[in-house]
């Protein structure tokens, strides 16, 4: 089974940098890795990963979402396992009617299971509830020597360590268990409050992460000086009760088409953050579910408003201890800049340790941004900021990047070494031979 | 029209009809799966209680076993206390160049994609004319409206399992019993994976609601997606001294 093929599903959601590959198909959970002939290999999901994490230029993609398959679910203990391939949002169909909600949810419900472990996701409950893999009970790895091992906490643990976070390079995920949290109702009870500053940020936070499971900030990164940081806190909880379950919203716009230049100009950014800055709030909400953890799914290939280049995400972790210093230096160089976009994010994480050798999520200030693609301008930015983030201690998310130095990546994850005795020999990945070779 | 609550489904591990048996499942329906492979069903049946399903069977069987096809309704019958409908998905690709050299391919692919369907569904209708109702579809295709010289042996197949089921629609329309003619265009499964892709090709979830759909009332001869019903009205209509000339 095979398929040569280009097709817009095999690439990243940054739409940077263009790769080719041949695309195999894993579709039974029982059956061998007959895919792998000379080439190298990757397991790819959903294909949501921005940069080149997901992508194997010139070797061969095992396409995983033919392993979508449900395998039991106990609606007493709210434990789910399933096949790698099934999205998030497909969990949340069985799972909310049932009273059970993802313990950890990333921006979009459009990721596989198998992504949400090999990225190690985390959502904007990190402060409560720590990363993805802090919820895998176990799941299943097959090497490309046909071996499968179970791992778990407690049942060969160096691979569960190794495989979580572990950027689809160990082998493949064939399904997992997973630890779902007890909701009352599909709503969530929202609070929005705009802050004038950094500073208005960090007392939202400390005043907010004990009493809300949620919180995160969107902020306006083309703003300087005195409103550096300005922007809105958003925090929330699942509702106690809800006499009306929610319907769960499809979605309704799309961007049909490529567009050959970008929408997104920095004149529009200053407008648009202007304007989303001041525009009204409504303080208290309670809103669906995917309208507070999963907004851009709404908007179909929204990447496509970035243009024929494509764009780059950056998100970086800086502190914790002088977190604050590092992120108002990070904002005041892309305010500088110009060049920055819409949708910038602020949130603290918390202090629940990330299970995986290669897991991003560690305590401190993230921020993450999108830069659409205008070449070594953006480079050059994006190399300035990772200098800032280095000397503060911090890391920088490889699920959402195209770019970082090989230097830059053993700085931030100084255990890549010990990663490296868990790598399949058969599976690579554009992104490592990039940071790793 | 009543949606079938029981229903038999011989292929079920079929990208196709593992799709319509979601639709299934989340309504909690009752389903039989037959299949071939004992670890393909496993998983499916597997899924469909977790979605669902309010009891799931299966049963391990080659198709063309031709001889067990009588005990295979029995068997249905007894284990989900009676049979609303009918899902016959099986089917394979046949490599047209082999068949072209071979008649024992040929013969083999005809077995397979029709033989064995028209022994499926003698027992099936019988069964169904005797209670008095019931929904049978079966997965033919849009390959069986004209042949064509890059698949005519699977289209030969099809194109009789479409003629089979008109008269046996005429037959048991009078009985209550809906005969359901399911033709799928191109439809990106396992079978067809080593096809280059384009926008007319459709995935296997929406070509299995409508499935799904068409078991629970409506049309009886039935294009999946849609488009394909007036591209094969223009397909048929063209004369067969300018058809021949074609590479399609």
């Amino acid at each position: 089974m095979s398929a040569n093929s280009t097709r817009s599903r095999y690439q990243s959601w940054g739409r940077y940098p263009p790769a080719k590959h041949q695309v195999r198909f894993l579709r039974w959970r029982h059956e061998p890795l007959s895919h792998i002939g000379a080439s190298s290999v990757l397991p790819f999901g959903n294909g949501r990963s921005y940069g080149d994490s997901c992508l194997n230029d010139g070797g061969l993609l095992l396409d995983m979402r033919g392993l979508d398959r449900m395998i039991s679910f106990d609606k007493e203990r709210g434990v789910l396992c399933c096949e790698a391939g099934v999205l998030l949002g497909e969990i949340l169909e069985l799972a909310v009617p049932a009273g059970w909600f993802l313990p950890v949810s990333p921006g979009t419900k459009f990721v596989t299971v198998g992504g949400a472990i090999a990225n190690d996701v985390h959502g904007k409950n990190h402060h409560r509830a720590g990363s993805f893999g802090c919820h895998v009970r176990q799941f299943e790895l097959l090497r490309s020597d046909g071996s499968r091992r179970i791992c778990s906490r407690s049942e060969n643990p160096e691979w569960f360590g190794a495989t979580i976070g572990g950027l689809g390079l160990t082998g493949v995920i064939l399904w997992a268990e997973i630890q779902l949290q007890r909701v009352a109702a599909a709503t969530m009870d929202i609070e929005t409050i705009r802050f004038a500053d950094l500073g208005g940020f960090f007392r939202l936070t400390e005043e907010s992460d004990a009493s809300f499971a949620y919180t995160v900030a969107w902020v306006d990164c083309a703003s300087r000086g005195n409103s550096l940081g300005r922007g809105i806190f958003t925090r929330g909880n699942h509702a106690h009760h809800d006499p009306a379950p929610a319907h769960a919203t499809r979605s309704a716009l799309g961007v049909p088409v490529e567009l050959p230049r970008a929408l997104v100009t920095d004149t529009a950014v200053r407008v648009f953050n202007a304007w989303y800055y001041r525009r009204p709030l409504q303080r208290i909400r309670r809103v669906p579910y995917d309208s507070f953890l999963y907004p851009l799914d709404r908007i179909r290939n929204w990447n496509r408003i970035y243009g024929r280049r494509g764009f780059f995400q950056y998100q970086c972790v800086v502190g914790p201890s002088d977190g604050r210093d590092a992120v108002a230096e990070l904002l005041s160089h892309i305010a500088a800049a110009g060049g920055g976009s819409f949708l910038a994010v602020l949130k603290v994480f918390g202090a629940i340790p990330s299970q995986g050798v290669l897991s991003f999520p560690r305590p401190g200030i993230t921020l993450a941004l999108d830069f659409p693609n205008r070449g070594s301008g953006t480079m050059r930015l994006l190399d300035r900021l990772d200098e800032i983030v280095r000397s503060s201690g911090g890391a920088v998310y490889p699920a959402k990047d195209a770019r970082m130095s090989a230097d830059s990546f053993r700085h931030y994850f100084p255990r890549w070494r010990s990663f490296c005795e868990y790598l399949d020999p058969a599976f690579s990945s554009s992104f490592w031979r990039r940071v790793a070779s | 029209m009543s949606v079938p609550k029981r229903l038999l489904i011989c292929g079920a591990t079929s990208a196709i009809a593992s799709a319509a048996a979601r639709c299934s499942a989340a309504a909690h329906d009752l389903l039989f799966l037959v299949g071939r492979n004992p670890e393909k069903l496993r998983a499916i049946a597997d899924d469909l209680r977790v979605r669902g399903a309010a009891q799931v069977e299966t049963l391990v069987m080659d198709m063309n076993d031709i001889a067990r096809h009588a005990m295979l309704i029995d068997e249905c019958q007894r284990r989900l206390g009676g049979i609303d409908a009918v899902l016959i998905a099986h089917g394979t690709l046949p490599d047209q160049a082999a068949c072209q050299v071979s008649f024992e391919a040929t013969r083999a692919e005809l077995e397979t994609n029709f033989m064995s369907v028209v022994s499926l569904l003698t027992h099936a209708a019988n069964y169904c004319e005797r209670q008095g109702k019931g929904a049978i579809a079966v997965i033919s295709s849009v390959a069986g409206d004209r042949g064509r010289q890059s698949n005519y042996v699977y289209g030969t197949a099809k194109g009789a399992v479409s003629i089979f089921l008109q008269g046996l629609r005429n037959r048991l329309h009078r009985r209550g019993v809906r005969v359901i003619t399911i033709k799928p265009g191109f439809v990106d499964t396992p079978m067809t994976a080593d096809f280059p892709k384009n926008a007319l090709w459709a995935d296997p979830a929406s070509v299995g609601r409508g499935v799904y759909r068409a078991l629970a009332g409506g049309r009886e001869v039935v294009y999946l997606p849609w488009f394909w019903r007036p591209i094969m009205l223009l397909i048929r209509a063209i004369p067969e001294r300018v058809f021949k000339r074609l590479s399609l």
